[in-house]
């Protein structure tokens, strides 16, 4: 059975898309499944080892897009109306790089997360691998990993605001500066 | 929460974490590599909890990558791990022609073998010997150090720097292996082993040593994979994974060499690995040069690419086997000349994450040795 085929047969209903680019398999599934589905990856998948866990920030990619589209149609001056759009498609999306030991394949799997709600399971549970990975995609976009045993900023100071790494943050910073408040306990 | 103090208060059960000294090593130590910091509750000289805290390199790599064209990001890697900057480089480099769907002429990839085969001495040189040095062994540090001076010498022929190499572009490699090279490999050859065998006589059966090594950190296989250990550190554990064997790039399948595992996962497995680990490249570099040299004198050393690089819209990750374990590159390209995200998974990272378990029950001195034989390079930890 071809890697793409177990996969579906692994996910089963949890598996919302799949796809591939140059030889890199990435699968979908829904946020609130997480646990469930990457079990079963683990367990039935043979996907036993976890490389990364991090964020992605969208806004720009899609920003891009309607940008293009709408260029298009100036472009071809049709005048149909345009169609309606549902809702935009959530904001930031997770991503989890799995690996089998046994048969050396790779596997990415996405979750998407919406801007006003940014809880995502943690799979701390499943992986200890994902301690700081986790922490660290908390720290950079502001996912709240639910179940993390201790989600705190690990790579910017406690007392930081912002999340650097989302699109909307710029490059420079915003001129923070890091007053060490030296513990008295 | 308040009746929560309330019975804290009134426990006289057995000492909480927080009734233990606090005691604060680093980020300014001696025996702390780069800025790391370990915060250790500790009873006498044991530790009973110790948590590492990491930010203080932080530059942003990632970040600046968003904002830079494909070739432009190609010095940063340099930056993440600075004993193995080629590694970091290459590492790269294959990513960005994954994403392009790319192989370079069989030429450069041997170049490049032999160049990440020296970066992974040299990154071994250093760690073996600062673990001598931070284990109270000065000696061999100094036998080593100047085999790997030897080996800068070659980066430095070749493409005019030490430490930040930046060797190679993307699509294949500048310069052909210098003349000099010719002469000095036979001879670095015998010297390297001279060294490491110098090395090996002073440490391995050193009594001092094996107190001072042997069953300390130990750490079993399922827990190491469990936190996503990889690279020597992941074989001292004895488990037989390579990712030059098991996921071949570059002409790594065409190679005999052998893939050393320890069994314990302690520091004296972890030096002994990186010890033998040497001697496989060493072999390696012996059978790419020999194929170096049978190949033609005008065969192409660079693939065609343009000028500005676009990938095609997608996200790829691909991964070598650096000195430290797996090195990754996720790039996420959106079609324009820059990356959309890039992110760099470093190999010490997810070692350094179970550090607190590491070391847990052992004394502040092995806490050092332990620090040591992960490899910790501050550049590449926090980015």
């Amino acid at each position: 059975m071809s890697l793409m085929d177990r996969i579906k047969d692994c996910l089963g209903t949890d598996l919302i898309e799949i796809s591939e680019f140059r030889g890199d398999v990435c699968v979908e599934i829904p946020k609130n499944r997480v646990i469930e589905a990457m079990t079963s990856l683990k367990e039935k998948g043979g996907f036993d080892f976890l490389s990364d866990v991090f964020g992605v920030d969208n806004i720009d990619l899609y920003a891009a897009k309607a940008k293009k589209a709408k260029k298009k149609k100036k472009g071809e001056e049709e005048e149909e109306e345009p169609k309606k759009q549902g809702p935009p498609p959530p904001r930031f999306e997770v991503i989890y790089l799995l690996l089998s030991l046994k048969t050396n394949e790779r596997l990415q799997v996405r979750v998407r997360v919406p801007e006003d709600s940014m809880d995502v399971p943690s799979v701390t549970g499943i992986w200890k691998a994902a301690t700081w990975p986790e922490r660290e995609a908390f720290d950079m976009y502001g996912f709240k990993f639910k179940g993390h045993p201790n989600l705190r900023r690990l790579l910017m100071w406690d007392e930081f605001k912002d999340h650097p790494l989302r699109k909307d943050y710029p490059l420079e910073g915003k001129g923070e500066e890091r007053h060490l408040n030296y513990d008295t306990v | 929460m308040a009746k929560e103090i309330e019975t804290v208060c009134v426990t006289t059960g057995p000492a909480e974490v927080g009734d233990y000294v606090a005691l604060n090593i680093g980020p300014i130590h001696p025996a702390m590599h780069g800025t790391l910091r370990v915060i250790t509750r500790t009873d006498g000289e044991t530790i009973i909890s110790a948590e590492p805290e990491i930010g203080y390199l932080h530059r942003g790599v990632e970040k600046l990558g968003e904002n830079l064209t494909y070739r432009q990001f190609l010095p940063l890697t340099d930056r993440l791990n600075y004993c193995s900057a080629i590694c970091n480089n290459v590492a790269y480099e294959l990513a960005v022609e994954k994403a392009l769907g790319i192989e370079v002429p069989e030429k450069a990839q041997l170049l490049r073998i032999i160049m990440m085969e020296l970066a992974r001495i040299a990154d071994h040189q250093v760690l073996v010997g600062i673990l001598g040095v931070d284990l109270g062994a000065l000696t061999p540090f100094f036998y080593l150090i100047i085999q790997r001076e030897e080996i800068y010498e070659i980066f430095e022929w070749h493409h005019g720097a030490r430490l930040t190499n930046s060797m190679g572009t993307i699509g294949g490699v500048e310069a052909e292996l210098p003349d000099r090279f010719h002469e000095k490999w036979p001879k670095m050859r015998d010297s390297i082993r001279k060294a490491n065998d110098e090395t090996d006589r002073l440490l391995t059966h050193n009594r001092i040593w094996m107190d001072r090594t042997i069953g300390v950190n130990a750490f079993c296989a399922d827990d190491a994979l469990n936190w996503g250990f990889t690279g020597p550190m992941l074989r001292a554990c004895g488990v037989k994974r390579d990712l030059r064997k098991d996921e071949p790039y570059l002409m790594y399948d065409k190679f005999d060499f052998e893939v050393p595992t320890g069994k314990h996962g302690d520091v004296f497995d972890r030096y002994m690995i990186r010890m033998l680990e040497m001697e496989e490249s060493i072999k390696i570099i012996d059978q790419a040069y020999a194929m170096y040299q049978d190949m033609p004198d005008d065969a192409p050393l660079m693939k065609k690419v343009p000028k500005i690089i676009k990938p095609p819209e997608g996200q790829i990750y691909h991964a070598i086997e650096s000195p430290n374990g797996e090195l990754g590159f996720f790039i996420k390209s959106d079609g324009t000349d820059k990356p959309y995200r890039i992110k760099i998974r470093p190999p010490c990272y997810m070692v350094y994450q179970a550090f607190g378990e590491l070391v847990q029950g052992e004394m502040i001195s092995d806490l050092i040795a332990c620090l040591s034989s992960i490899n910790v390079i501050a550049g590449e930890l926090d980015r």
